[in-house]
């Protein structure tokens, strides 16, 4: 069957990779290409690229590091941050990403949505969702928009999105579990996938995300900036939970690799 | 060292092809040059995106006719990758109806998921092989590789299925015929396991 799937969010701001609490108070988490060559190393099954400065600047997305990126990733990327054309769009599936997550732009200019769809297919379109309470907040949790989350959510999915990247901006970083209330209700309210992200403080939260609140995936960050978390281990625990996840790398019979590092 | 020409017509995601290529000890040759492809050792059509621009855009560059040469002719091992393994069938029905490549006889239609799944398939799920295959030579039934697509291959002649994945009451997950192969997940993003099957499709 398809596997949950767990997924690093990296969050880039200008000079380095940065976790922060509520989208607030960043702390340096290390450099992006050491981050990615760690993640590659574990087999994690999907990785996401946030720039979170770019919109704010006014800037482009960084193609060349996303180039750079990609060239070390042989798993899934979705990359995110200042794209407002489909030129961006273009530009950065060409260096090596996977899939686009647009946030800001999704509200500001929606059919980029639509237009990014029909060129690459739903498949590469992520809509990426921040919310407070059940409000949606664009430029980074900063601009309040009065867009109701659930309402916005399908929103995205009849302009052609292909999944929803769910973020509760309260919960960032707090590790204190993921909200499943309202991941519950836009998973309810959509028929593409939800990833939940905000909050994972441990596996056991990640396994009721997906359980508990219908979600597809569980982003996450802090939980393995911060803690001795890695990504492979949510996935026995959410297998003992009851939803699969991901086992691509230990049954390969000609690689022998020994172990699985869990 | 194999050469692998990658067809380049304007469907992206070539570099993750490429480096997945070069991993596995291939020489990838990232191409739109007929004269490139009649001269390789190997093919992978990639792709990522619509059915119908993917057809068009291989057409606009001219590279119908080199891909069938390449192919049907001289016969070179040949790999298409999830839209690259689509084209390869007789229609497709994403954006209106298209005509594919034709060398494989199946339909691309929409999957069907089944309760509780959700469209697109996204996601690492398991490839279960119908029949024995070089492909997935020393591969475990079972092993999880990265999919993302609505639509699926349907061949009409069930020998042509390589293997097999438990979403939407089973999707065709890979294709054979002669030396003609399509994969609908991807290899390059499936890392070990991606990487053996781009290994024994170089030593084809």
């Amino acid at each position: 069957m398809l596997k949950t799937r767990v997924m690093p969010t990296m969050l880039y701001k200008g000079f380095g990779l940065v976790k922060g609490k509520a989208f607030d108070s960043w702390r340096r988490t290390g450099g992006v290409m050491q981050t990615v060559k760690v993640y590659d190393m574990r087999g994690v099954d999907e990785l996401v690229l946030l720039d979170i400065a770019a919109t704010e600047e006014g800037r482009e997305p960084d193609f060349a590091l996303v180039d750079e990126v990609a060239d070390e990733c042989f798993m899934p990327l979705t990359v995110g941050g200042g794209i407002k054309t489909i030129e961006h769009v273009r530009g950065l599936l060409k260096v090596g990403a996977d899939k686009v997550a647009i946030n800001t732009a999704a509200v500001e200019n929606p059919s980029l949505v639509t237009e990014t769809s029909r060129k690459f297919g739903a498949q590469c379109v992520v809509a990426s969702i921040d919310f407070k309470g059940s409000e949606v907040f664009t430029h980074s949790g900063k601009k309040a928009t009065g867009l109701d989350v659930v309402a916005h959510a399908k929103e995205c999915e009849r302009l052609g999105a292909g999944e929803i990247l769910l973020t509760s901006a309260e919960r960032d970083g707090c590790m204190t579990g993921y909200d499943l209330d309202v991941t519950r209700r836009v998973a309810e309210a959509v028929r593409i996938p939800v990833i939940a992200s905000g909050g994972a403080g441990n596996y056991e939260d990640m396994a009721k995300a997906v359980l508990e609140a219908k979600a597809s995936a569980v982003a996450a960050a802090a939980i393995f900036h911060f803690t001795e978390a890695t990504p492979a281990r949510p996935r026995s625990t959410c297998a003992r939970a009851g939803c699969r996840s991901a086992s691509n790398w230990y049954n390969v019979h000609s690689l022998n690799t020994g172990t699985y590092e869990d | 060292m194999k050469t692998v020409a990658i067809v380049d017509y304007g469907m992206c995601n070539l570099d993750s092809v490429a480096r997945a290529v070069q991993e596995c000890g291939g020489d990838p040759r990232v191409t739109a040059d007929p004269k490139t492809i009649a001269s390789a050792d190997s093919v992978i059509l990639p792709g990522v995106g619509a059915f119908g621009a993917g057809m068009a855009h291989l057409r606009e560059r001219g590279l119908e006719a080199p891909l069938r040469e390449a192919a049907l002719e001289r016969k070179v091992p040949f790999l298409g990758i999830c839209l690259g393994m689509q084209l390869l069938s007789t229609r497709g029905e994403e954006s209106g109806d298209t005509k594919g490549l034709g060398w494989i006889d199946a339909e691309t239609v929409l999957i069907k998921p089944a309760a509780g799944e959700r469209l697109p398939h996204i996601g690492w799920n398991e490839v279960r092989p119908s029949q024995e295959s070089p492909l997935f030579k020393a591969i475990a039934p079972g092993t999880d590789y990265y999919f993302v697509h609505s639509y699926a291959v349907r061949p009409n002649d069930a020998s042509l299925t390589l293997a097999t994945a438990p979403f939407g009451g089973g999707v065709c997950a890979a294709v054979k015929k002669g030396n003609i192969y399509g994969v609908q997940f991807h290899p390059e993003k499936s890392q070990k396991a991606g990487f053996a099957l781009l290994r024994n499709f170089l030593s084809l």
